[in-house]
């Protein structure tokens, strides 16, 4: 207070703007805020969260734990045993959902997996029992599991496992299939079927040998730090992060010792030449990466920070620091994008995937200034993607200093999500992302951008201020 | 997919480039953009991956021969070949296209959360959007450790006890809500004059309050060091003082405030008691100008103090009226911008006439309801909230209460005109403008209380001149003002 007084101030003024001009003709240093009134909420249940005396700190913990979050690769193991996934269950990505309300990818995926588990012979037999309900469904965000679109785990899918040395966390996720024709995005024909044998009998035991093998854990943050810095923004473009998970694990497979375990070196070659063949490798590290950093960041009582953005195809979800695990969901929208051969709009699927969670961390679309060819999938300009991260620095609540985007002079991305900012400014969060064929089967047919619905945030901004009113 | 094309009815290009890159994203949206003109059947330019080659393939476009990743496949069918030659011509030229670059577009603050965060320091947020939401605002500069003034009304009293605490545990001031005036290091926010700098720091519960005063110490060649505003409601029960308390501690530490002066309605008696408690504590003598029965003048309060200070008490300024005496019968119709300045004309007023009606009554019982055409002793604050709702502050938009001039003049009842002009900054740009003819044809003996200073833009002297010259008597001192037309009354009576 005393440095109030301590000289002329620099004033910040929202609202009438005959102060401003009265201000200004004094010669005072005046910054007016583009006021408008918020772009929704109960103003009581907007006035109740910003008088919560919990709320600023709690959202500073909340924060906290996020940006101290780390991320090491300590071991691949199938998700049969590391989940103990049992027979006839699959995860899927973002909200809960059954086979009735599921869309073409999800159950194009499910059906996969079916055929890939040996728990049906035919197409139609996998429908019947998944339409039965004999197969057990839940979102992979129950088990500490995020999947790229799909996100469809069966039991003998190999899972890396990563671990937070600040928190002690664990967080874990599939291995990327690769692009066009796969399971995550809905395809099962026999070309997926026999990647996937293929990932299972080879590519997952030799990836284990080879993490094991390590002497120092792989560290996994460090590597989405600096692929912000090679113009890579982390969930639509991870060409450099996925160079950089090469050159760390290569050495380690090729040292795996091959013979003993039944591989041929056409094997370990065929390894490499997979992971390095495959542009988005490295998105199946970066969102568990993002997940053990969220996972940190969850149960303040009082934070309105989202920890969870996730979808699954059909409606779209979100989760709260300070709502514990509850959902609040809305109708997914379709992504706008750029479509691959002469697939066009009419060929996409709602938006579907856990992969926002790049988004909840603060890269991804947030960080899409230090992509600028992503924007381009709008028709965008690099000016564009500098403005649409500005933005997102207006709803989120802290810089990541370890996550920095070189053009905005390395500042820290814009990280954690702020619920009552994103009400108040009315500026839904940018993700980009693939898009899924609407017809399962399909499997990707373009890349794009999107953002939530706005209902999520309206019903997490009720339930927080609820939850604010009783704890008062 | 969308419809096969249909190959057989369109003529084909297919070629592979080498020693061409261009990221896939590009290579899409070229593809769009081709795609798009009206004679194309098909298009797809992607480097020549398998994945590529595969979807080619599928289009019926499929490369002779061995293709390589690092090529570049150039793959159409059109309706002709016109179509085609000039498709692939469109091609080359969107693959040659520079795309714009530069700065970012600056995007513009929507929340006081965001603008400070852009980080100018010794920052402080003014507040004055619809009162429903002036705590989203305030409760961001809080959060910031910046101090605000919030300039709206219509916070529920609730909210501004939760604001107050926060930022006292913050170490930040909430100057109102409803606080018009203040003045900071020399800056003037709201409604406030151009006075100079010196030893003397208010805190004001009361905006017109805080100008008298401030101006009258100005004109006495005593300077304010800062006027902190607190809101009209801070010496309620309900608040409590939060504000005043954390003010006058804000400049007893400050080293340019020697001497701190409470301007005020009359508070709630048990907050009096612990502000007086909490100013003894303090290392500067706190003095009050508090209106009440006991002590109904501002001006004298002012004058108080400038004997503690050993400055000569100077002749105020003023301008004689030349109107012609009163009717008989005459009664006091006191038209008021400043509700301060009202509080204490009906102060001044009661002793000599009795009741003063009044749309804020010193008793319920004198309340004047919505009528503000009433007869007899009446005293009006159009500043009012009442009043106020859907247009500008009488000090920025004079309609209402010259439209009561004209309706008084029109019912001939034989009346004394008592007001306030009130100058300064974000007030009216030449209040005398519009007032001098509204007189003149009023044509009844008026008295203005004419708060300013000559270094306001308005300027008091030019102000005073004016309103002399149509005949009304001026005062720098509302307290005179009010004495001078009960003077003019009982000369009558």
């Amino acid at each position: 207070m005393s440095e109030l007084l301590s000289g002329p101030p620099a004033i910040v003024a929202a609202g009438v703007e005959v102060f401003s001009t009265a201000l200004r003709t004094q010669g005072a240093d005046v910054t007016d805020v583009d006021w408008r009134p918020p772009g929704f909420g109960a103003p009581e249940d907007l006035t109740q969260l910003a008088l919560d005396r919990r709320r600023a700190s709690a959202n500073r913990t909340a924060v906290e734990r996020m940006l101290a979050a780390g991320s090491v690769l300590t071991d691949v193991r199938p998700a049969r045993e590391v989940l103990g996934l049992p027979d006839r269950t699959l995860l899927h990505s973002g909200p809960p959902l059954d086979w009735e309300h599921a869309s073409g990818p999800m159950r194009g995926a499910w059906i996969g997996a079916c055929l890939f588990e040996g728990w049906a012979s035919t197409v139609e037999e996998a429908e019947k029992v998944l339409a039965a309900g004999e197969i057990a469904l839940d979102p992979c965000h129950h088990h500490r599991t995020v999947g790229p679109m799909a996100g469809v785990t069966s039991p003998s899918m190999w899972m890396w496992c990563l671990t937070d040395p600040v928190g002690g966390g664990q967080a874990f996720c599939n291995l990327n299939e690769g692009l066009g024709k796969v399971l995550r995005m809905g395809a099962f024909n026999d070309e997926v079927l026999t990647r996937l044998a293929w990932m299972r009998d080879v590519l997952g035991p030799v990836l284990q040998a080879a993490v094991r093998s390590r002497t120092e854990p792989l560290d996994v943050k460090a590597i989405l730090a600096q692929m912000l810095q090679m113009g890579d923004e982390g969930h639509n473009r991870n060409r450099a992060g996925s160079l950089m998970a090469l050159r760390e694990l290569s050495p380690s497979i090729v040292a795996v010792d091959a013979a003993s375990s039944g591989w041929s070196s056409s094997d370990i070659a065929e390894v490499l030449r997979f992971i390095g063949g495959n542009e988005h490798f490295y998105l199946n590290l970066g969102m568990p990466t993002a997940k053990l950093a969220m996972d940190a960041a969850r149960d303040v009582p009082g934070s309105t920070m989202v920890t969870v953005l996730s979808r699954n195809g059909t409606e779209f979800g979100i989760q709260t620091a300070g709502t514990g695990d509850r959902w609040f969901t809305g109708p997914a929208n379709t992504p706008v994008g750029l479509f691959l051969g002469d697939y066009g709009p009419d060929d996409a699927n709602p938006d579907i995937g856990d992969s926002a969670i790049m988004e909840a961390y603060g890269v991804g679309g947030f960080a899409m200034a230090a992509a600028p060819a992503i924007v381009r999938f709008v028709g965008g300009t690099v000016p564009d993607a500098l403005a649409t991260t500005e933005r997102m620095y207006q709803l989120t609540l802290a810089e990541n200093p370890a996550m920095q985007i070189p053009i905005m002079g390395f500042r820290g991305s814009p990280s954690g999500i702020d619920v009552l900012k994103v009400a108040r400014t009315g500026w839904l969060p940018q993700i980009n992302t693939g898009m899924a064929g609407r017809v399962a089967g399909t499997g990707q047919v373009g890349a794009g951008l999107v953002q939530p619905p706005q209902q999520c945030f309206e019903q997490a901004l009720a339930a927080l201020a609820e939850e604010s009113r009783r704890a008062a | 997919m969308s419809a096969p094309t249909d190959v057989a009815d369109s003529v084909r290009h297919v070629s592979l480039r080498s020693g061409v890159y261009a990221d896939s994203v590009r290579l899409m949206q070229v593809s769009r953009e081709i795609g798009a003109r009206p004679g194309v059947r098909a298009v797809l330019v992607a480097m020549a991956t398998p994945l590529n080659l595969e979807l080619a393939a599928g289009m019926g476009l499929a490369p002779d021969g061995d293709a390589k990743p690092d090529q570049l496949l150039i793959a159409l069918s059109a309706t002709d070949d016109a179509e085609l030659t000039a498709a692939v011509a469109a091609v080359n030229t969107a693959l040659a296209a520079r795309e714009q670059t530069g700065e970012a577009q600056t995007i513009p603050s929507r929340t006081i959360a965001a603008a400070l965060a852009e980080g100018p320091g010794r920052a402080l947020a003014v507040v004055s959007v619809p009162g429903q939401y002036a705590v989203l605002e305030a409760a961001d500069a809080i959060d910031a450790g910046s101090s605000v003034l919030v300039f709206s009304d219509g916070v529920p009293v609730e909210h501004e006890v939760a604001l107050k605490r926060a930022a006292h545990e913050a170490g930040v001031l909430v100057m109102g809500p409803d606080c018009g005036t203040a003045i900071v290091s020399g800056v003037a926010l709201g409604f406030a004059n151009v006075v100079r700098p010196g030893p003397v720091g208010l805190v004001a519960a009361s905006g017109t309050g805080a100008q008298q005063v401030s101006c009258l110490l100005d004109m006495a060649g005593v300077g304010v060091s800062h006027v902190l505003g607190v809101g009209g409601r801070d010496l309620s029960a309900a608040v409590g003082g939060l504000g005043t308390l954390d003010a006058l501690a804000a400049l007893a530490g400050d080293e340019g405030t020697e001497r701190v002066l409470l301007v005020s309605k009359p508070p709630a008696p048990e907050v009096a008691a612990r502000i007086r408690e909490a100013a003894a504590g303090l290392s500067v003598p706190v003095g009050e100008a508090v209106l009440s029965a006991d002590s109904p003048s501002l001006t004298a309060a002012v004058e108080t103090l400038l004997g503690e200070l050993g400055v000569d008490v100077p002749e105020w300024p003023s301008r004689p009226g030349t109107a012609d005496a009163p009717a008989p019968g005459a009664v006091l119709k006191g038209f008021y911008a400043g509700g301060t300045l009202a509080d204490e004309a009906m102060l001044l007023a009661g002793p000599v006439l009795g009741d003063v009606r009044s749309n804020i009554p010193l008793r319920p019982e004198l309340d004047l309801g919505t009528d503000l055409r009433a007869r007899g002793h009446v005293v009006v604050d159009f500043g009012d909230d009442a009043l106020t709702v859907g247009r500008a502050h009488p000090m920025i938009d004079p309609t209402l209460r010259l439209e009561a001039i004209s309706n008084l003049a029109a019912s001939g009842e034989p009346a004394v005109l008592l007001l306030d002009v009130v100058l300064g900054h974000g007030a009216e740009a030449d209040p005398a403008y519009s007032l001098v003819p509204a007189l003149q044809a009023a044509g009844l003996p008026a008295v203005v209380a004419l708060i300013g200073t000559e270094a306001d833009p308005q300027g008091w002297s030019r102000q005073a001149d004016a309103l002399a010259e149509a005949g009304a008597a001026v005062f720098a001192s509302n307290a005179q003002a009010v004495r001078y037309a009960l003077d003019l009354i009982g000369e009558r009576a």
